[in-house]
């Protein structure tokens, strides 16, 4: 074996050594939510229509910046329960696509400091995956840090017809080209 | 070292894809899988004739128009049916999500009706999985129509109906329905035979797009007697939904639209073309 191999067996060594600890590390940096809180909101001339979801799950990693998003679709609860049964049927297609995901990361101007209270701008970047399409998209957003929690929140805007998401032309006046998503992540410290 | 750097640059990007996906894997193990429900097995309230399993939401009210023109073969004189219509006006309320109840007139010997819709299973898969929806109903018909002199008195003007009503959703375009039925008459003429008649329904429906479906229903009467001159009611429609309406067209042999009379009283032979149209109109609020 050669002088040169093994050094290269032993910068591998250590590149692994130090992804582990990275691994291992980043334990202490991931908070967890599984009932936050998201809306979306459309408008059009014949109806505003609104619904809600309080199953939103997701994880954030803040010393990788990654952060990743599921909620159910069939979690969005309407005022008009024939609406809900609507979108589920009709429009979401939720028993073949279940759920909305997003999987990105964030960049922040200044790292995120769990000892102090502060709130963070930051810009969020990524894959949102609605009735099965994916799409990349970018949003502003805050993160606030709250007595060792996190609250995360932002709003964006999506195409209804990026998403393959149809509406029948006797409705155009009923459902809004882009609707708008709220979210509000409540995170607590993740514990495996 | 030139090693290192090309491994490095080689794996970096592969590790923050993976950190994702890892993440994702992640907060899927934390989360308990979910109970799907399955939804609308069917558009309506109404099959054709008969109910479906579908019960109205807690609070939900719905407004029920139903039409039943004469015979198609009564030709050009009659315009073909449309000039007698039988008409059913109901109303329908979810006291719960499992509990409807609802109130009918029907203009056929101006009958009022009553039921009560009770949810015994519901469809789902996932983390709970229950292959069929189960409904139970029970309905009251009360006929008001005058000089009628073999009813002697309110009593004997009473019909009762229990259904038991047995669907399972295929995937998203086909459900299916099994309606076991006892019909029980009060008073009735002697070549009526029994008070009590048993039956057994089938029925389903194929979305041939998002929003409009082909529905058909049988009723299979399982004990009739010599001499009695009624038909099995035979349906076959279109759903046609639009937002909070659901328009549904149909075919029938039937010209009653609550359960004593379609399936116990249908003088029409559908293959004779003793067939008359109908809709139904259903607004929910």
């Amino acid at each position: 074996m050669t002088q040169k191999n093994m050094k290269l067996k032993e910068t591998i060594f250590t590149i692994l050594m130090l992804l582990m600890f990275l691994g291992t590390q980043a334990q202490d940096s991931k908070f967890f939510t599984k009932d936050s809180y998201a809306k979306f909101y459309s408008e059009a001339p014949l109806e505003n229509i609104e619904a809600h979801n309080e199953q939103v799950q997701s994880i954030i990693d803040i010393a990788k910046n990654d952060v990743v998003i599921s909620m159910p679709i069939t979690g969005f609860t309407f005022e008009k329960s024939l609406m809900q049964e609507h979108f589920n049927e009709n429009y979401m297609e939720s028993d073949k696509f279940p759920k909305a995901e997003f999987q990105g990361v964030y960049t922040s101007a200044t790292p995120i400091d769990m000892s102090k209270n502060t709130t963070y701008e930051v810009m969020v970047k990524g894959n949102l995956t609605i009735h099965g399409v994916t799409k990349s998209i970018s949003t502003k957003g805050y993160i606030k840090v709250e007595n060792n929690t996190l609250i995360a929140t932002t709003t964006f805007f999506v195409k209804v017809a990026d998403y393959k998401i149809e509406i029948p032309r006797i409705s155009f006046k009923n459902i809004a080209e882009e609707v708008e998503v709220s979210v509000e992540l409540k995170y607590q410290p993740f514990k495996s | 070292m030139r090693y290192f750097i090309i491994l490095a640059f080689l794996l970096f990007p592969v590790a923050c894809f993976a950190q994702q996906d890892d993440l994702m894997a992640l907060l899927n193990d934390q989360v308990e899988e979910p109970i799907n429900y399955a939804e609308a097995t069917f558009k309506g309230s109404r099959l054709i004739n008969g109910h479906t399993v579908q019960t109205r939401k807690s609070k939900a009210f719905e407004f029920l128009i139903s039409h039943r023109f004469g015979r198609l073969n009564a030709g050009v004189y009659e315009l073909f049916g449309l000039d007698g219509a039988n008409i059913r006006l109901g109303f329908e309320y979810g006291l719960t999500d499992f509990l409807t109840i609802g109130l009918g007139r029907n203009s056929f010997e101006k009958t009022y009706d009553s039921f009560l819709k009770f949810r015994l299973l519901r469809q789902s898969s996932g983390r709970v999985n229950v292959p069929l929806s189960m409904v139970y109903i029970s309905s009251a018909a009360f006929k008001t129509l005058k000089g009628q002199e073999q009813y002697t008195n309110h009593v004997s003007k009473l019909f009762y109906t229990h259904q038991l009503l047995i669907a399972r959703k295929f995937g998203s375009k086909l459900s299916l329905q099994i309606m076991p039925t006892l019909i029980h008459r009060n008073l009735i003429l002697e070549e009526q035979g029994k008070n009590d008649v048993y039956a057994m329904g089938v029925g389903g429906r194929m979305k041939i797009t998002q929003r409009i479906s082909l529905n058909s229903e049988y009723y299979h009467r399982l004990n009739t007697v010599v001499g009695d001159e009624n038909f099995n009611s035979i349906a076959v429609g279109v759903d046609i939904e639009t937002g909070g309406h659901v328009f549904q067209l149909h075919l029938t042999n039937s010209r009653a639209m609550i359960e004593k009379g379609f399936i116990t009283e249908t003088t029409g032979d559908f293959f004779k073309g003793d067939v008359h149209f109908g809709f139904n109109v259903s607004r929910v609020f």
